[in-house]
């Protein structure tokens, strides 16, 4: 068989694109560790441009290439119930910090919310694509549930639950910094609450006990943004 | 390993199964993340268990996000010409929930002299 037509048949499994993915990745991590850890050289990033690159490339369609990637999406459900454990050994630091953490669910949630919203508004947004800032905020299929119920457009809110999540990883580490917040569960909580499921990778990378935190405020945020953001919304835009 | 895949996918399974049935607003991993809290406590000897894989899946966290951000980008041309507001009001909101979900914490933790021994970011 010509080596063209192995590539035809191969291209057409999820074999390719599953370790092409996984590939992409690593050069995205390796390269985040060769800068030192530098959060601009966000590894997801990396390795959704390298990917995208390729794509475009050789004009293969999302849907083909989701064929193998589905299987590293599939995991992030496990993922999810595995952030127990990080939970579960900061057990003792959490149960002591009940009131910060729903002072900063509070606010990290509503200010994320309104200023999204406020924003939009200012810079002329309407309908569809400026509720669908609305719960950007909140992990996706949180995002998305509250999208179809305001009558914003899911898939529009998916994409910016993605952006604000890659957004997040890279600006926190020097925001906060300037913020003058050390504290690793004040910076991880932050940072699952605003920027859900990449931001608590990104606190995971830096502080297992970040990663804790972040876990909790993304949890405690899709609960929030899936009972309140459809009343505040509806209540903004009556 | 496969002990540790059982446990994490029947926590997320029961998770979907309770999310569905009770028509509860939260997704089936995140109450699967509670139910294997709840194990955790009752039965602390699962944690050696699924701690090899649970910690494995973690640590490379952000590569699971890789696929759902390639459709992103697959579908960029959809923001369509309100791309540049939509771009500057995550920029604006984000920086703005992260600082203020950050200070308020800080802000608590101060007000209830909370001097617990917590990890502190060192600069």
């Amino acid at each position: 068989m010509p080596v063209t037509d192995i590539w035809i048949y191969l291209l057409e499994g999820p074999l390719v694109w599953l370790t092409l993915t996984i590939l992409a990745y690593l050069v995205g991590d390796a390269l985040f560790k060769a800068s030192g850890g530098k959060t601009t050289v966000n590894p997801v990033l990396i390795a959704i441009i390298l990917l995208s690159g390729l794509l475009l490339a050789t004009d293969t369609p999302y849907g083909t290439y989701f064929v193998g990637a589905q299987f590293v999406h599939f995991l992030l459900g496990p993922a999810t119930v595995s952030l127990a454990l990080p939970l579960y050994w900061n057990r003792h630091l959490i149960l002591r910090t009940a009131l910060p953490m729903v002072a900063a669910l509070l606010a990290g949630s509503l200010v994320s919310m309104l200023t999204a919203l406020g924003v939009g508004w200012l810079l002329g947004l309407q309908g569809v694509s400026l509720l669908s800032l609305g719960p950007k905020a909140a992990t996706s299929p949180i995002a998305i549930g509250v999208a179809e119920k305001i009558g914003a457009a899911p898939s529009l809110t998916a994409a910016l639950v993605i952006l604000t999540g890659i957004l997040g990883a890279v600006i926190v580490t020097p925001l906060f910094n300037a913020l003058g917040v050390k504290d690793y569960r004040a910076r991880g909580f932050a940072t699952g609450v605003s920027a859900s499921g990449i931001g608590t990778a990104r606190a995971l990378q830096v502080h297992p006990t970040a990663g804790a935190f972040a876990g909790i405020g993304m949890g405690m945020n899709a609960v929030f943004t899936a009972l309140a953001a459809p009343y505040i919304i509806g209540w903004l835009f009556a | 390993m496969i002990h540790a895949l059982a446990i994490l996918l029947s926590c997320q399974l029961a998770g979907e199964v309770a999310a569905g049935a009770l028509g509860l607003p939260v997704p089936g991993p995140v109450l699967g993340m509670i139910f294997l809290t709840i194990l955790l406590l009752t039965v602390p000897q699962v944690g050696k268990i699924v701690q090899d894989l649970a910690q494995g899946l973690l640590n490379h966290l952000s590569l699971l996000f890789v696929p759902a951000g390639v459709g992103v980008v697959a579908h960029l041309d959809r923001l369509g010409p309100d791309g540049p507001a939509l771009l500057a009001a995550l920029v604006v909101s984000t920086v703005a929930g992260l600082s203020a979900g950050a200070l308020a914490f800080a802000g608590m933790l101060k007000l209830l002299r909370n001097t617990d021994e917590a990890p502190r970011a060192g600069n």
